[in-house]
Formats: structure tokens, C-alpha cells, sequence
């Protein structure tokens, strides 16, 4: 008796979970396969078979890896001090102005970001709209197009609104009480921001971190606008492998695998830090 | 307390400043009567006249919408169904599938889109509207499902029951019952698919192949070269559409908390009366 019921109710499960069955066949197709076949190119030659030519290669470009690391790592930290106070003040706020302030921070994502980027490069130029006015209040022209700082310009321009909305996120559930008793409790208001917004804020950081930190590292776009022909970035390198002019998509493979291992890395250190944070607080 | 004020509103401003300052360098530059786009040489509205007239851009904005409308379509009918099966799914499966399911989210575009030109050339499929179409459900798919499983998870089990008790089969209650509970989560999935999938460059840009052109591949292939202020009106009318759409949604909603609050007032007031 108990039995039959039992596989009635184990058959009426696989039935229930019908439904999941073509979205499951398209992740094989599409996710699984396309990355298991990154791999497979990756260790092989234009050929067919087995060879580890492309990570020695791929090895060769260290520098503009390092660089590309660099560059988004430097663009992620000032996006966090550029976001943090915007997502408190945000938070703290209610109703109209707070709905309206968070439409300002996203506004901007819905203007293409290449044509935003661009239009940088309208700013940034030697002759540009930032250098006019320079030189029309008397003062020497500055050279900022297709610089370093350039990138990191152009990386946290596109990117601080997914650092701000995680801190917001957090900070919108520390309640006013929680400050108003630290506050009764003789707190003043920069021991508020470092003993209570900041350690609950955090988990808002670190998925800031990631959201802003993986798009740039691997950005190809911001370095060819505004970086020039000089401050190539690995995504520039794995471009030139599939639609350049050095077709090369077992070598592109291995960079591709050697960046979604860096990537990796930084999401276990932020993943790690999260639980780390988490851990403290308990105790 | 005033000086802090005061500290505040200028670093607001500062930030928005940075945030608006391209756009609009953007949306001035197309009533600019020259193709300059650093010079001002008189004002003109003849781009926006032009814009549509221009075969390439009017067809790259097709194209945009087909994809976008087709994959968003296909990707909500395949995630709803996807979240509908992982509410009733064993915890290992379920967590299986969902770590799949997350990674072209965290994964960088450049990557996914590689990979799937990899699968295409490997295939054999040729490129152009048909590999836009499933790389663009493939990446859509996710933002459905994560938007109607919390929507499955906190609807009521017994509405279901409910009405397979009053007569219906099955089929019926499902389309009658679980359906509509769960549309605002539907609806949702598919507004950000339909986002996501016509402001996407870097997936379309590899998986496209020569002769598609999706809207920003072709505005990619003009900054390489020189960006008419066609493109600038029309992305000035887009951005007008939405600052609109977003305005009328802020009041709509500013105006349903009044009336909520007005409600619950008058509620308190008519209680105190009774006593």
C-alpha cells in the first residue's frame, strides 16, 4: 500500500518536473557544450589533435593581462569610493526622492553604451569639449585621449550604476533604528558609518565588486575607443583570434580559458570574503 | 548640520554630472547643423528628417526588434516552464540546473559569446538572424526564470487544488489558477529578456556573422569609423521614450502611495468616529 503510493508520488514528481526538460536540453546545447568546446580548442591545433602550443602562447600575453587586471582593479576601487556615499545618501532616503534618485543612477543604461562611450572620446579629445574649455580660461590643454587613465575613465563610467544598486540594495534593509540605537548609544557619525553601515553593507560590496570587476577586465570596447592602439586589454587580444586579422580560435580558446580563470578567482575571493564577513558577524 | 547639507548636494550633483555629461554631448550634438562632433555649427533638426530615410539604420532597428521580440518571446515561454519544473525538482538537480543557469550571468559577455561561435562554426550553421535568435534566448532565458520562480515559491498551492476540485483538469487549472498568479513575474522576465536582448553588443558582435546587423553592431562598425549625428537622433528618441515611459510609471506609482496613505487615514479616522 505504502509502496505504491510512494512510487505514485515519485512518478507524479518526474511528471512535475517535465517541464524543466527542454530548458535543461538547451543548457547542454548551448552553455555546456560551447564552453566544454572553449576547452576543447583550447588544447588542440587547427587539426584536430591534442597540443599544449595554445597555453604557452596564450602565456605570451601576460602583460596585457596583467594590465587588463591593473586597470579594472584600480576602476573597481574608485567606483566603490565614487558609489558608496550616493548609495547611503539613496538609502536614507524615502518615497519620491529616493524613486527618483535611483531612476538618475539607471537612467543612463538605457542610452547605448557604445554611443555613451563615444561621446567620451568627444569629451576626452586633444581638441575636445573639455580641452576648449580649458584653453579658453587660459590654461594649457591636457593630454587624456587614448591614456591609461582614459580606460579606468571610461571602465567606471559604464559600470558604477551595477556597484551602486548592490550597496543600495544592502543598505536600503539597515533599518533607521539600527543607526538611532547606536546613535542613543553615543555613537558619533563616523563610528556609525564604520562599526554599523559599513560591516552590513558588505555583502552589497563584494557582489558590487564582481558586477563591476568582470565586465571591465574583459572589456575590449573601452580600450579601442578610448585607449588607443596602445593600452590593448586581454578582451582586445581574444577579439583579434576570432574576427581580426590573426584568426586564430584555438589560441583565442586558451585566452578566453586563462581570462574565466581569473574571473573565477576573483568571484571566490569575494565569495569567500562574503562568508568570512557572515561568520563575524555570528560571532 | 547646514554645512553637511551642503556637502551633499554638491557631491550629488558632481556625480550626476559625470553620470549625464556624454549624454548629453550626445543629444546636442544631433540638432548640429554639421557632421562635426565637437564643433557647433548652428542648429538643424535635418538628422532626425534624415534618420528615416536611412536604409542601413532603419533595418539594423528591424532587426534589433525581431530579435528581440522573437527572443524574448521564445525565452519566456522555455524559462517559465524551466521555473514551473524547478519548484517540483529535487534539491541537487534544482541547484545543478541553477548553477547552469547563472553562469552567463556572472560569466563576461566576451566569453559566452565566444563560446557560442565556437558551437556555431563547429555545427556548421552559417551565421546571421537564426544564431542571433537562440544566442539571445540562451542568454535571456536566465533573467526568466529568476524572475518567476519567487513568484511560484510564494504563491498559494491550495488555489491549484482549489480548482481541480471544482471541475477543472488539470490543464484548465493550470492555465486558469497558476498562470495568472504568476503573470507580474512573467511579465517582468520578459520586459528585462526584451532590455537585455536589444542593448546587447558584445554576444550579437561575435555570433552575428557579415551580413546581419543588429543596431549596436552597426553603431560599433560606425565609431570605427565616423558616427553620423543620425545615430545620436536616434538614440536621443529613444531616450526620450524612456525617460517618459519611466516618469509616468514614478508618478503612477508616487499617486497609488497617496492614495494608499489618504485610505488608510481615513480608515483610522472612521474607526474613531465609530468609537
Amino acid at each position: 500500500m505504502s509502496n505504491t503510493s510512494l512510487t505514485k508520488s515519485r512518478k507524479s514528481s518526474t511528471l512535475q518536473v517535465l517541464p524543466a526538460l527542454p530548458y535543461m536540453l538547451w543548457l547542454v546545447v548551448f552553455i555546456a557544450v560551447p564552453l566544454g568546446l572553449v576547452l576543447f580548442f583550447a588544447l588542440t591545433d587547427s587539426s584536430g589533435s591534442f597540443t599544449l602550443d595554445n597555453i604557452v602562447q596564450a602565456g605570451e600575453h601576460m602583460q596585457v593581462l596583467l594590465r587588463s587586471i591593473k586597470l579594472a582593479a584600480i576602476a573597481t576601487f574608485l567606483c566603490v569610493v565614487l558609489a558608496y556615499p550616493l548609495a547611503y545618501i539613496i538609502s536614507r532616503r524615502n518615497g519620491f526622492r529616493r524613486r527618483t534618485l535611483l531612476m538618475l543612477v539607471m537612467l543612463p543604461m538605457w542610452m547605448n553604451f557604445l554611443l555613451r562611450t563615444y561621446a567620451w572620446m568627444t569629451l576626452l579629445e586633444n581638441n575636445g569639449i573639455i580641452n576648449r574649455f580649458i584653453m579658453f580660461l587660459g590654461l594649457e590643454p591636457v593630454h587624456m585621449i587614448n591614456t591609461q587613465g582614459a580606460v579606468i575613465l571610461g571602465m567606471i563610467y559604464n559600470y558604477i550604476p551595477f556597484m551602486i544598486l548592490p550597496l543600495y540594495t544592502t543598505m536600503a534593509k539597515i533599518g533607521n533604528d539600527v543607526i538611532e540605537a547606536a546613535q542613543d548609544l553615543g555613537a558619533n557619525s563616523w563610528k556609525i558609518v564604520t562599526k554599523v553601515v559599513f560591516p552590513l553593507s558588505l555583502p552589497g560590496v563584494s557582489s558590487g565588486i564582481t558586477m563591476v570587476f568582470v565586465p571591465a577586465v574583459s572589456t575590449f570596447i573601452i580600450s579601442k575607443m578610448l585607449g588607443g592602439g596602445t593600452n590593448q586589454l586581454i578582451g582586445d587580444i581574444i577579439d583579434l583570434q576570432f574576427l581580426g586579422n590573426t584568426y586564430n580560435p584555438n589560441l583565442g580558446s586558451a585566452i578566453s580559458l586563462v581570462l574565466m580563470v581569473v574571473v573565477l578567482l576573483c568571484m571566490s575571493i569575494m565569495g569567500n570574503m562574503d562568508d568570512e564577513t557572515m561568520g563575524g558577524r555570528i560571532l | 548640520m547646514k554645512k553637511h547639507k551642503w556637502l551633499e548636494t554638491s557631491y550629488i550633483s558632481l556625480m550626476m554630472a559625470f553620470l549625464y555629461a556624454p549624454i548629453l554631448v550626445l543629444m546636442i550634438f544631433s540638432f548640429n547643423d554639421s557632421k562635426s562632433r565637437n564643433v557647433w555649427s548652428g542648429f538643424t533638426l535635418h538628422w532626425y528628417r534624415d534618420l528615416f530615410h536611412d536604409q542601413e539604420i532603419i533595418s539594423a532597428l528591424m532587426i534589433t526588434l525581431l530579435i528581440a521580440f522573437a527572443s524574448a518571446a521564445i525565452a519566456t515561454v522555455l524559462g517559465t516552464a524551466a521555473a514551473i519544473g524547478l519548484n517540483k525538482m529535487n534539491r541537487k538537480l534544482k541547484s545543478v540546473v541553477m548553477t547552469f543557469t547563472t553562469l552567463p550571468m556572472v560569466n563576461p559577455d566576451i566569453i559566452t559569446g565566444v563560446s557560442l561561435m565556437l558551437l556555431f562554426i563547429y555545427l556548421r550553421v552559417e551565421f546571421g538572424l537564426s544564431t542571433l535568435i537562440l544566442a539571445h534566448v540562451t542568454f535571456n532565458v536566465p533573467y526568466v526564470i529568476l524572475n518567476v520562480m519567487p513568484k511560484l515559491r510564494t504563491m498559494d498551492k491550495h488555489t491549484y487544488e482549489a480548482a481541480m476540485d471544482l471541475g477543472c483538469n488539470p490543464v484548465q487549472a493550470f492555465f486558469k489558477v497558476v498562470i495568472p498568479e504568476i503573470m507580474p513575474g512573467i511579465m517582468s522576465g520578459f520586459l528585462m529578456a526584451l532590455t537585455f536582448s536589444m542593448d546587447d553588443f558584445v554576444i550579437s558582435y561575435f555570433v552575428g556573422g557579415a551580413s546581419v546587423q543588429t543596431l549596436p553592431v552597426a553603431i560599433w562598425s560606425q565609431t570605427r569609423r565616423r558616427v553620423t549625428p543620425k545615430i545620436n537622433a536616434l538614440s536621443t528618441i529613444i531616450f526620450v521614450v524612456v525617460v517618459a515611459v519611466l516618469v509616468i510609471s514614478n508618478i503612477h506609482s508616487a499617486r497609488k502611495e497617496k492614495m494608499l496613505r489618504e485610505g488608510r487615514q481615513r480608515e483610522v479616522r472612521q474607526r474613531k468616529v465609530g468609537e
